[in-house]
């Protein structure tokens, strides 16, 4: 039986992580974390659950300490949010190459310069390349599915890597939604006791983590880390079947919304995807134009052929990036969507957006504008602008 | 063609607007409603103005932006008339009710000629009778209800007591000042 329930993002993650009660949980939490590690705090003092929570002097620190505990044996994690990402970035590196199964709670918001802590993904887009699984949700039921599905990916003998379960700062993780929430037995079922098979407390087995690898091994650890990424694949696929088994809601790389016969799509990630699909269904009633939207779910391993599938038969394909990497043709999303189609050779003009920069809002109208521009450039074939901001209020 | 109704709060940082607006939210969704309740963050500071939305809905809602065609909005410091354009993108279909010791008509005067309903409510005067103290959420909350009719006024009611008898389950005086609160509001405002 499902629970119904009204809870925002960082009750709902906390809530999951009651549910399945990890062992150690190192956090610092004050801004730029969120409530999540208080309200994890506060389960653990009512008794509720026996996790081990380690307050930490810096976000450095919350890392290096949790791959301490999951080099020890530990299910751990911890929970952050803009600079405190940026100042884990060694340790995220270390996690990955370790091979350790840690979940991290992210509330992506942006990264200082200006100061500004609202919903943006640059933080989570500039730890891309560390070798972490990153999962995006577009609302708090989301994000409480992809957290209850961390763990089962993270731990499997293909995969080993450490993962990261993201949701748009503020928009999702402080605005409160209906959600329905699993009951703890099923949830616990679900999860599993984690069994290391190699690990620091083991006395039978003595062994290192985290040596100086020279070139002699360097290189290969890469290679392999990059095998654990693409083995992933499969398991986040057989890890959303046997959820779907539980809760009957289905997830996968992306969700496809309204792409049956989609003549021009969107491609985004987080919380907007939901304003997107109130716009798709307002254009579509109206005026009977086909629009849809690729959401992505999973950002690292990223779905390429799967997503170059699902857009090889549009007309035009704009992808929207909540962050910025001053590149001259696109933002981290929309490199990866040209790479994508370009792969398949597939003949779809394609755009990139900047979108919510610092927590600028998008509207159904903003989509309506961007679905109007994609039917213009699918006549015209003429593309002025590789990439353009949305909402700006000065060129 | 309009099956979600959007509310805006204007408050002061520090007198409980966003709590407000998560309560609603609650409330609603207890009558079977789906709901939002979500504030607006800028530099966190007592005092200054904030921002705090609900939407509520029998349908599942998606949107994630801001509301800024409300059907109706709430303010909880009349001072914000002033600073703020309070009546901005508000349905002429709607209202808006503020919380003010001013009269009605001194109200409307700095509502800029808008055309929806206009109620005003001394939530400090109520509050201080039901409650000896003054905490506007509650005189609000009801008005808000009132204006909108987004939740039944019985159901509302109801609602409220189950959830002030667990909210304040050792403090058993704060229920019945609670009550009395919201419904010294649904009388002043009928």
């Amino acid at each position: 039986m499902a629970i119904r329930e009204r809870l925002s993002g960082n009750e709902a993650v906390a809530y999951a992580i009651k549910q399945i009660n990890p062992d150690v949980m190192p956090a610092f939490p004050i801004t730029p974390s969120t409530e999540i590690p208080q309200y994890v705090a506060n389960y653990i003092a009512n008794g509720e659950i026996d996790t081990e929570f380690i307050h930490v002097e810096s976000e450095h620190s919350s890392m290096s300490a949790t791959l301490g505990a999951s080099a020890a044996g530990a299910r751990a994690l911890t929970a952050t949010s803009s600079c405190g990402l940026a100042l884990m970035w060694e340790e995220l590196y270390v996690a990955a190459s370790d091979r350790l199964p840690i979940v991290l709670a992210l509330v992506n918001r942006a990264l200082t310069g200006p100061i500004n802590i609202n919903a943006d993904h640059s933080d989570s887009m500039g730890a891309r390349d560390s070798g972490w699984i990153q999962i995006y949700a577009e609302s708090n039921q989301e994000v409480y599915d992809n957290f209850l599905q961390a763990y089962p990916i993270a731990e499997h003998k293909d995969v080993r890597l450490p993962v990261m379960i993201c949701q748009d700062g503020f928009i999702t993780s402080h605005g409160v939604e209906n959600i329905e929430l699993v009951e703890d037995a099923p949830v616990k079922e679900f999860v599993g006791e984690y069994e290391p098979e190699h690990y620091l407390l083991n006395k039978k087995e003595t062994m290192a983590i985290g040596p100086y690898a020279v070139s002699n091994y360097y290189m290969e650890t890469k290679r392999a880390q990059r095998q654990a990424m693409l083995n992933a694949k499969q398991v986040i696929l057989d890890v959303a079947a046997k959820f779907e088994q539980m809760t009957g809601r289905k997830y996968g790389f992306f969700e496809e919304y309204r792409m049956e016969d989609a003549e021009y799509a969107v491609v985004i990630i987080g919380s907007a995807a939901g304003t997107c699909k109130a716009a798709i269904d307002q254009i579509r009633e109206n005026t009977g134009k086909k629009v849809g939207l690729v959401k992505i779910r999973v950002f690292r391993p990223f779905p390429e052929e799967e997503l170059a599938q699902a857009l090889k038969n549009v007309k035009a394909v704009a992808v929207l990036d909540r962050s910025e990497m001053f590149a001259g043709t696109s933002g981290p999303l929309g490199a990866e969507v040209r790479a994508a189609l370009f792969g398949a050779k597939a003949d779809v003009e394609v755009v990139n957006y900047f979108y919510g920069l610092g927590g600028r809002d998008i509207t159904i109208t903003d989509f309506e504008e961007i679905y109007g521009k994609l039917e213009n450039i699918a006549k015209t074939h003429k593309i002025n602008d590789m990439y353009s901001y949305i909402g700006l209020r000065s060129k | 063609m309009k099956n979600t109704v959007e509310i805006r709060w204007h408050g002061r940082g520090g007198q409980g607007a966003k709590t407000a607006a998560l309560l609603l939210a609650d409330v609603a969704f207890k009558t079977g409603k789906y709901v939002q309740g979500f504030p607006e963050y800028g530099p966190e500071r007592m005092g200054a103005p904030i921002t705090a939305y609900n939407r509520i809905s029998d349908k599942k809602i998606t949107v994630h932006s801001n509301i800024y065609e409300p059907d109706f909005v709430a303010v909880v410091d009349d001072t914000l008339l002033e600073a703020i354009d309070v009546t901005h993108g508000l349905s002429p279909e709607g209202g808006i009710v503020v919380n003010t010791q001013k009269s009605r008509e001194e109200i409307v005067k700095q509502l800029r000629g808008y055309q929806g309903k206009i109620y005003t409510i001394d939530a400090r005067e109520i509050s201080e009778k039901a409650l000896g103290k003054y905490f506007p959420n509650s005189p609000m909350l009801a008005a808000v209800v009132a204006l909108s009719g987004v939740i039944e006024q019985e159901v509302f009611l109801n609602e409220m007591r189950a959830s002030f008898e667990h909210k304040f389950a050792k403090k058993p005086e704060v229920i019945d000042g609670n009550m009395a609160a919201l419904e010294l509001t649904f009388e002043a405002l009928k």
